[in-house]
């Protein structure tokens, strides 16, 4: 027990909580972005996993990993766009739509892995590391916050940047105004439709940029089915965090924690079966469901398409 | 005469199957208060999401200040100084007046508090109205709400002004103040339009009035003329606009006008027996989205229209359930003929001779996807003689259904059809069948004429009426005070889940029931 608690596996556990919490924010906050403005956008998970893919091909091919979120992102897009003239445009189904998307992107994601790359799997070199000056110096919490990527710190930049957004801009009004009566928003002059679409393709580039750094920094390779459910936990962040962004946050810490639990308890040495530890991070999903489903505040208008002079 | 600020001419729009609009010609000028009447369906919405910019005419054109323009969009149409205040409030609730208010602007920009504020203090000052702007917008009365959307529709520019229905949800208070921000924006030079189905509020306010039938002009009364005229003349040369010379619709007229609250329903009811219903201290538990129940208590007796009025949202519709056994008393106790069936759930009560017509006709009234004939025996699904052993015995039920229709003179094509295919006056009468065929004794009615058109209203109050006659104890939820002067006995009033107090109906009743409306004591 006592291996639990030295320094180094601290450092890990929580390095790699940040590793793996950060697709969760990115997708928790772009799909904040969607349910604000009334779409429930279950394809999200189909947008990581494309952005992943596009993501992981670009770096391999350019080697540079920020063409390599810069492609994730508009894979996520290009995948958003498909929800945007669907269930936007013409008002269908948003969860049938979400779920053939998802379903979809799975099998085209390893279809096209399979054609490039048969089945080897090639890796990606270590991703730079933007060290913060004095930050990282601090022991423990230095290395495992401080030292990682730069999408890290953008993506909690965004965090904050989006508060400001839904707080104290017109994108923020519209969005709030298209989630909760969109007839309201209409007849200020505002279209709800491209509303909707500007929310979708953002959550699309965020979740894409999100599956991106899952390939190219969490795993350094692309895998079909990679993604497993991070886009799902992200619905449920969304859901649980009320629209506050710094829910999100706070929320993609505790998933990203439990998801480290798995490799650094399996590290640590403890003997239970490694099946038990990997469900740690979903029996967390309906632990956090249980206790806190009935807090969540969901907009009037969300899963509704918006048809002008329907009530 | 001076150039219209607004006019359209010769402007037609069609809908699959309708004209809505056939030639329409009408002037706006500024200063005046232009009331366009009509019945449902006569067109009057449709031009009205013309000027808006929610549709595009098919023919015709739309002139403003001289010019011919196209409103392409709502955004065209609040740019060129056109606003509208629709039938349903369309502010967002959850965000604040200023919010709602700036809702539109350019998106690029960051929120300007500062501007926001001076516009909407020179707006306050132009309506005369004061209103938080920090105030959340779902916490204001519906009066406030109203204002709000008037600013809303200023915002922009302030040269029309569109009105649909504004008075239909207000408080006799609000009316008033309504009707004071409408002559300060008209001696301000606003060009307004005013919609409404009650004359006398066309006649109080308007300056001109126009009147709409079945997609045309079909008369109209220029300030000159108006002016000359009795409130009598007014009424009497609209009414003849409206029906034709034939005064076989005299009733009509009468809901119209509400001439007929004059003669108070001389209606005696027998209060020395026992009471059928008796209500004592009925509470309801807090939902999400409605007010419950405090205190409620009243006595009602067989003939009796008891109508329950009050502003909406003040527990009305948890008290329709409740009395219907579709919602549980958290304490206080029901009483029907001596027995108490608080405890009793909906085929118990229903079994004892409580019906409900609820005011949602399809979704809880009606499933709208199944035939008018399954509708029908909606309440009886299993029982026999409809059902044996648990098998429909459709033959059965469709000679009930036929037999029903023709009683109630519902228009169908057959049995067959799906309810959600008919209009909403027939929808009604298909709940009044069922509601009303057999062994009832109390009927509860929630705002049975809402979103009817005159004929349907009053063949609504005819069939609420005669029920009453034959001895039902009928209580009528209703949002619509005229209503109630029309057919009710004794008028209580819903205050924030408190039943404030029952007045009898008759003269002064209005001003007792306005009083409990917005909370005072009855008077």
């Amino acid at each position: 027990m006592e291996a639990l608690l030295n320094q180094a596996f601290l450092t890990s556990l929580l390095f790699g909580a940040v590793t793996a919490g950060v697709p969760l924010l990115l997708a928790g906050l772009g799909e904040q972005i969607s349910e604000k403005a009334g779409v429930l956008n279950i394809g999200i998970e189909g947008m990581m996993l494309f952005g992943a893919y596009t993501g992981f091909v670009a770096a391999y091919y350019s080697g540079s990993f920020s063409l390599g979120f810069v492609a994730g992102g508009i894979g996520g897009a290009l995948v958003a766009s498909l929800v945007v003239l669907l269930c936007i445009r013409y008002g269908l189904n948003q969860i049938v739509i979400g779920i053939a998307i998802t379903l979809g992107i799975e099998g085209l994601t390893a279809l096209l892995h399979y054609f490039q790359f048969s089945r080897t799997y090639p890796r990606l070199d270590q991703a730079p590391v933007w060290a913060l000056p004095f930050l990282s110096d601090i022991p423990v919490l230095g290395r495992a916050l401080f030292s990682h990527n730069p999408i890290v710190y953008l993506a909690v930049v965004l965090m904050i940047a989006l508060v400001w957004v839904f707080r104290a801009t017109y994108v923020g009004l519209n969005l709030e105004a298209a989630g909760n009566k969109p007839a309201a928003l209409d007849a200020a002059g505002v279209s709800v439709v491209k509303t909707r679409a500007f929310a979708v393709l953002a959550t699309g580039f965020l979740s894409g940029v999100g599956g991106a750094y899952m390939a190219n920094v969490g795993a350094g390779l692309f895998v079909p089915f990679m993604t497993g459910g991070a886009g799902f936990i992200g619905i449920v962040l969304a859901m649980l965090a009320r629209g506050k962004p710094v829910w999100v946050l706070l929320g993609a810490a505790l998933f990203g924690i439990s998801l480290a639990m798995t490799t650094a308890l399996q590290v640590g040495g403890i003997n239970i079966p490694t099946d038990v530890v990997q469900m740690l991070p979903f029996a967390m999903v309906m632990l956090v469901l249980v206790i806190f489903a009935r807090h969540s505040v969901l907009p009037p208008a969300l899963g509704l398409p918006y048809v002008r002079g329907e009530r | 005469m001076a150039v219209p600020v607004a006019a359209v001419r010769n402007v037609t729009k069609r809908f699959p199957g309708v004209v809505a609009n056939d030639g329409v010609s009408l002037e706006f000028h500024a200063g005046e208060i232009h009331v366009l009447l009509g019945e449902n369906g006569a067109g009057k919405s449709t031009l009205i999401g013309l000027l808006a910019g929610m549709q595009q005419p098919d023919g015709g054109e739309i002139v403003i200040d001289g010019q011919p323009v196209n409103i392409a969009s709502p955004r065209a149409s609040l740019e060129l100084g056109i606003g509208t205040v629709f039938q349903h409030v369309l502010l967002v609730p959850s965000l604040s007046v200023i919010e709602n208010l700036m809702l539109g602007g350019p998106w690029r920009r960051k929120l300007l508090r500062g501007p926001a504020l001076a516009r909407f203090r020179e707006l306050s000052q132009l309506l005369g109205v004061e209103i938080d702007p920090d105030a959340q917008v779902g916490r204001l009365s519906l009066g406030e709400q109203q204002q709000v959307e008037i600013m809303r529709a200023l915002w922009r520019g302030e040269k029309v002004l569109i009105l649909d229905e504004p008075t239909s949800m207000l408080t006799p208070q609000g009316v008033k103040d309504l009707g004071a921000v409408m002559r300060r924006l008209r001696e301000k030079g606003v060009a307004l339009i005013l919609i409404t189905h009650k004359l006398v509020e066309a006649y109080e306010l308007g300056d001109r009035i126009s009147v709409l039938r079945l997609g045309r002009v079909v008369g109209a009364l220029p300030p000159e003329r108006l002016r000359a005229m009795s409130e009598q003349e007014a009424t009497d040369a609209v009414i003849e606009m409206m029906f034709g010379t034939v005064t076989h619709h005299e009733r009509d007229a009468e809901i119209l006008v509400g001439r007929g609250r004059q003669a108070y329903r001389a209606r005696v009811v027998d209060r020395t027996r026992a009471p059928r219903l008796s209500v004592r201290g009925l509470t309801t538990e807090a939902t999400r989205g409605a007010c419950p129940l405090r205190t409620v208590d009243f006595d009602l007796w067989p003939g009796e229209v008891l109508g329950i009025a009050g502003v909406d949202g003040n527990g009305q519709k948890h008290l329709a359930e409740v009395l219907a056994g579709q919602r549980v008393a958290a304490s206080g106790t029901i009483i029907l003929d001596g027995k108490d069936i608080t405890a009793d759930a909906v085929p118990e009560r229903r079994r004892h001779g409580v019906r409900y017509v609820t005011d949602e006709r399809v979704g809880e009234g009606t499933v709208g996807s199944f035939s008018v004939a399954t509708n029908l025996v909606l309440k009886e699904i299993g029982a026999s003689p409809f059902f044996r052993r648990g098998i429909s015995d459709w033959d059965y039920i469709h000679d009930h259904a036929r037999a029903l229709i023709k009683r109630n003179d519902v228009r169908t094509p057959s049995e067959k059809t799906p309810v959600g295919k008919l209009s909403g006056g027939n929808i009604q009468k298909v709940l009044l069948a069922r509601e009303l065929n057999a062994e009832a004794s109390v009927v509860v009615f929630n705002k049975p004429t809402y979103g009817l058109d005159l004929q349907n209203t009053r063949l609504a109050h005819e069939r609420i009426l005669a029920g009453a006659d034959q001895g039902l104890a009928t209580i009528v939820i209703s949002t619509d005070l005229d209503e109630l002067l029309e057919i009710a006995d004794r008028i209580g009033v819903m205050f924030q889940g408190h039943l404030a107090g029952i007045v009898e109906n008759g003269p002064d009743v209005e001003r007792k029931v306005g009083l409990l409306m917005t909370g005072a004591k009855a008077a």
